[in-house]
């Protein structure tokens, strides 16, 4: 079933929190709503569930506007941030809780309930713990049992909210390949909120970039990745370095950095910002060869296979750079040691800097 | 839980701990023996006599009377408060927790006095009342409303943070799930915080028994007919019949010490309630 | 349509609930409190004020606040004394120490009335030496500040409890490891912390006192001018069917009780920004 999100907006109090927001997400596909704290991806999460009544615009199932149909009507599937387990029921119970709570023409015989949360119990693999209390499982058990719990009722959209928010890093990178192996088996419209830009690249099929209530970028992690549509975007998607400096004939002088921007021919100069992403920039010894500049090496922090180093150019900000474990150790830099650094990528935004 | 470390030196703690001794066994135990000293200072035949009397036995009717019709009123009042107060933020809300909480500070005879004035004959509300044959003050419904009256956070005081900082996540979670709000309140919500709900049951429940003042105020003391145990016992007091007044007491101070006990077992389960 | 600033917003059965809430206050509490101040303010203002300023009034009056406000300061420091000691130290019987402090709330004030005139009389355990010694108890003011002390010492042990047990005592020794001495250290780590508690906690010991009746009245004596509280006089003026008296002296006691009220939600929302 598709979800569509037409013109929403919502405020609490002074605060906007959704500022005409519409969203389409198609039938089967999974989609990513990301954006830091306070962006209103999960007011816009809880609208769509019913769970929060939008000031404006319309939410519709399958076409069909549902902005007035009360959230147990909804037939969603809701993953809340703290798993929302209740707390006196066993786990059992708590997947049982949907199918117990139908209307006496639609609640399947206990023997049939037994059956479907046995066997959801088993889809998330967890059919042997089925009488302990919530509060007896590990933070990663908690989150799949609310995710049986979910999937019982049999949703036409499952929505999750922050759903690897508070798991620690190990589990949370098992969990999400998991959550992605589940989807492509069962293909149910999902729809998840995250402020890991990682986790929102890699698990879903198009991720929905919010920031402040707006949405800033809809596309595949490809596209986002490749063509940010905004300072915000690159920012937000990874670790960047900024070069502030002006735009002119075809040509920005960035700081230290020069590049072509054939966009802006014009003769009269403009404010522009280039940004290089710390794992796109080339480091070399300097052998005389134009074409980048030359910066001191302040810093190295070796971990794992990335190696990161904080260089300063002769003129402007400190940079970011990560290169691999072998480049490092063909390079072998040292702190102090000067290096020609030249960036593989530079994309310009014209306009002042900083968030447009 | 840890033994905190003590800085004091051993002389210092040790006449602290004293002190603390000494002070409670004063205050506390010493007119806690009191009571049953003086209860079977005749006897345990004199003291079963004393509380078969047959006066006795009305006020203790009584009692338990008004505590069955005031704790259930506060306990569904206290339910209705915390959902309302504890699960939702609106305009205003602070100011009728405060509110909530006045019975608290009112001095029980200024409670007792507001429901004669309000129910008494020289009022329009009382003498319509007593045209028609009922009377609230000096008789079973003025000792009931007064009751109510200073029973009446209870319930509500231990509600209301409880349900708040349980938030309204599994409320939620029930209804998207399809569940109406009966299910949600009765199969979600009430189970997360009965032992709170017990707890402030046993409060109300001894507070309901013990009231004196503001009962003492609406009742008109008539014996046999409005006397509450409290009430039974001030009156042999006022008797000089001391050991009869202290055998009443001496019921009453097992209702204390069952409150008492029901409460350190609850407190117990209902601390693992708090998220 | 419900008003948009509840949140959340789309959680059932709030206004239900809200409206039992509300109902059941304005009937059992607002109602006949509205009540009490209607029947004062029906009166003129100057026979309010010839009502309680009578001599027999001011005293009694005056006897109650003074009593009260010397027993929730003595309350105060035997408060400080006894949860120092239950949560500080670890010795046997501290948990029935600890399950003790709740008898004056458990115990109905009547029975505590009684008990404390029978033991402070001059012929009770405790009245008897003590009287020997030339200090009567029952039936002065001092007995009527013993009843008031052992009413308000659960309110202030507990309130100090747990802000003194949350108090990391690792702040003391972090003190003493930057060369404070003891004194020091507990004048400014620990005295600032337990400022606000020991405020709530004797206001909470004051209001119960100012209103109470059972406890201290068998004690008092209930001599007109010399040991009759407000609360006692209040009920003494209804017996004698004035009720205009009676109102206009209940009256005050209710404003007293609105006021501290009001200044026990200040002392709250400071110690609540003092501890964030």
């Amino acid at each position: 079933m598709s979800i569509e999100v037409r013109s929403i907006s919502k405020s609490f109090g002074s605060f906007l929190a959704l500022d005409d927001v519409s969203l389409r997400v198609g039938d089967g596909e999974f989609v990513a709503l990301l954006g830091p704290s306070g962006s209103g991806k999960t007011s816009l999460l809880r609208i769509i569930a019913g769970l929060e009544e939008p000031d404006r615009g319309t939410v519709h199932f399958h076409g069909e506007d549902a902005t007035q149909r009360d959230a147990r009507e909804r037939r969603v599937g809701f993953v809340f941030q703290h798993y929302a387990l209740f707390r006196r029921m066993s786990v059992f119970e708590n997947v049982a809780f949907g199918l117990r709570v139908k209307s006496r023409a639609e609640r399947p015989p206990e023997s049939e309930v037994k059956r479907r949360v046995t066997e959801l119990l088993k889809l998330v693999q967890l059919d042997w713990l089925g009488d302990r209390l919530p509060s007896e499982l590990s933070g990663g058990q908690r989150q799949r049992v609310a995710l049986a719990r979910a999937l019982a009722v049999e949703p036409k959209v499952l929505l999750l909210d922050e759903p690897f928010g508070s798991l620690d890093a190990r589990v949370r990178q098992e969990l999400r390949r998991w959550l992605r192996r589940l989807h492509d088996e069962i293909h149910l419209t999902s729809l998840f909120v995250t402020h890991d830009q990682e986790e929102a690249l890699e698990v879903a099929d198009r991720v929905v970039l919010l920031d402040r209530g707006k949405i800033v970028q809809d596309g595949t992690p490809e596209e986002l990745f490749e063509k940010p549509a905004s300072p915000f975007v690159l920012d937000f998607l990874g670790s960047v370095n900024i070069f502030h400096g002006r735009v002119a004939s075809g040509r920005a002088h960035l700081g230290p950095l020069s590049v072509d921007y054939p966009e802006h021919p014009q003769a009269e100069s403009a404010p522009a910002s280039g940004y290089a992403r710390s794992w796109e920039i080339d480091l070399a010894r300097d052998g005389g060869e134009t074409g980048g500049f030359l910066a001191t090496v302040r810093h190295v922090s070796v971990s794992g296979a990335v190696v990161r180093l904080e260089l300063t150019p002769d003129d402007g900000a400190p940079l970011k750079v990560e290169i691999s474990r072998e480049r490092f150790e063909a390079l072998g830099p040292a702190p102090g040691e000067r290096l020609r650094v030249t960036p593989r990528k530079v994309r310009v935004f014209v306009g002042e800097p900083g968030r447009e | 839980m840890k033994a905190p470390r003590s800085r004091e030196p051993r002389a210092v703690r040790l006449l602290l701990i004293g002190l603390a001794f000494a002070t409670i066994a004063l205050f506390l135990l010493v007119p806690l023996a009191a009571v049953f000293v003086e209860a079977f200072r005749n006897g345990a035949g004199a003291w079963l006599s004393a509380v078969s009397d047959p006066d006795a036995r009305h006020a203790v009717k009584l009692t338990l009377l008004v505590a069955a019709i005031a704790v259930p009123v506060n306990a569904v009042f206290g339910l209705a408060a915390g959902w309302a107060l504890g699960k939702f933020r609106f305009p205003g809300r602070s100011l009728v927790l405060t509110l909530i909480d006045l019975p608290f500070a009112v001095s029980p005879i200024v409670a007792g006095l507001v429901f004669v004035l309000a129910f008494g004959r020289s009022s329009p509300l009382g003498g319509w009342l007593t045209r028609h044959g009922i009377e609230v003050v000096f008789a079973v419904p003025g000792i009931v409303l007064a009751t109510v009256f200073v029973t009446f956070p209870f319930v509500a005081r231990e509600l209301v943070p409880l349900m708040q900082s349980q938030g309204t996540d599994e409320e939620e979670a029930a209804r998207v799930l399809g569940a109406g709000f009966f299910t949600t309140f009765f199969r979600v919500t009430l189970p997360n915080v009965k032992w709170a709900l017990l707890y402030g049951i046993v409060l109300c429940t001894a507070r309901a028994v013990g009231e004196f003042g503001a009962v003492s105020v609406v009742s008109g003391h008539v014996r046999g007919v409005t006397n509450t145990l409290p009430l039974h016992v001030e009156a042999l007091y006022n008797e000089y019949a001391f050991q009869g007044a202290f055998a009443a007491a001496s019921l009453l101070t097992l209702v204390a010490f069952a409150a008492m006990l029901a409460k350190a077992f609850l407190s117990r389960h209902a601390g693992e309630e708090a998220p | 349509m419900r008003a948009a600033r509840v949140t959340p917003s789309l959680l059932p059965g709030f206004g239900p609930a809200l409206g039992v809430t509300l109902l059941g206050l304005s009937l059992v509490v607002l109602a006949p409190l509205a009540a009490l101040l209607a029947t004062s303010l029906r009166g003129s203002p100057a026979a309010f004020l010839a009502a309680v300023t009578t001599p027999r009034v001011v005293a009694a009056l005056r006897l109650s606040f003074l009593l009260s406000l010397g027993a929730a300061a003595f309350s105060a420091l035997l408060g400080l004394l006894l949860s120092w000691v239950l949560v500080r130290y670890r010795f046997p019987g501290r948990r029935l120490l600890d399950a003790l402090i709740d008898l004056p709330f458990a115990l109905p004030t009547a029975v505590a009335g009684i008990t404390l005139t029978t033991l402070y009389a001059p012929n009770g355990w405790l009245g008897a030496p003590l009287a020997r010694l030339g200090v009567p108890v029952a039936f002065t003011p001092l007995g009527i500040g013993v009843a008031l002390v052992f009413l308000g010492l659960p309110f202030t042990v507990r309130t100090l409890q747990p802000v003194l047990a949350s108090l990391d005592a690792e702040v003391e020794d972090a003190a003493a490891s930057l060369g404070a001495g003891r004194f020091e250290a507990v004048r400014r780590v620990l005295f600032p912390e337990l400022l606000p508690p020991l405020l709530t906690g004797a206001t909470l010991a004051f209001a119960r006192g100012l209103g109470e009746y059972g406890s201290v009245v068998f004690i008092s004596g209930n001599m007109p001018m010399k040991t009759e509280i407000a609360p006692l006089l209040v009920m003494t003026k209804l017996e004698q069917y004035d009720v205009a008296g009676a109102t206009a002296l209940a009256t005050i006691l209710l404003v007293a009780s609105f006021a501290l009220l009001l200044l026990l939600n200040r002392l709250e929302a400071w110690a609540a920004g003092g501890r964030r």
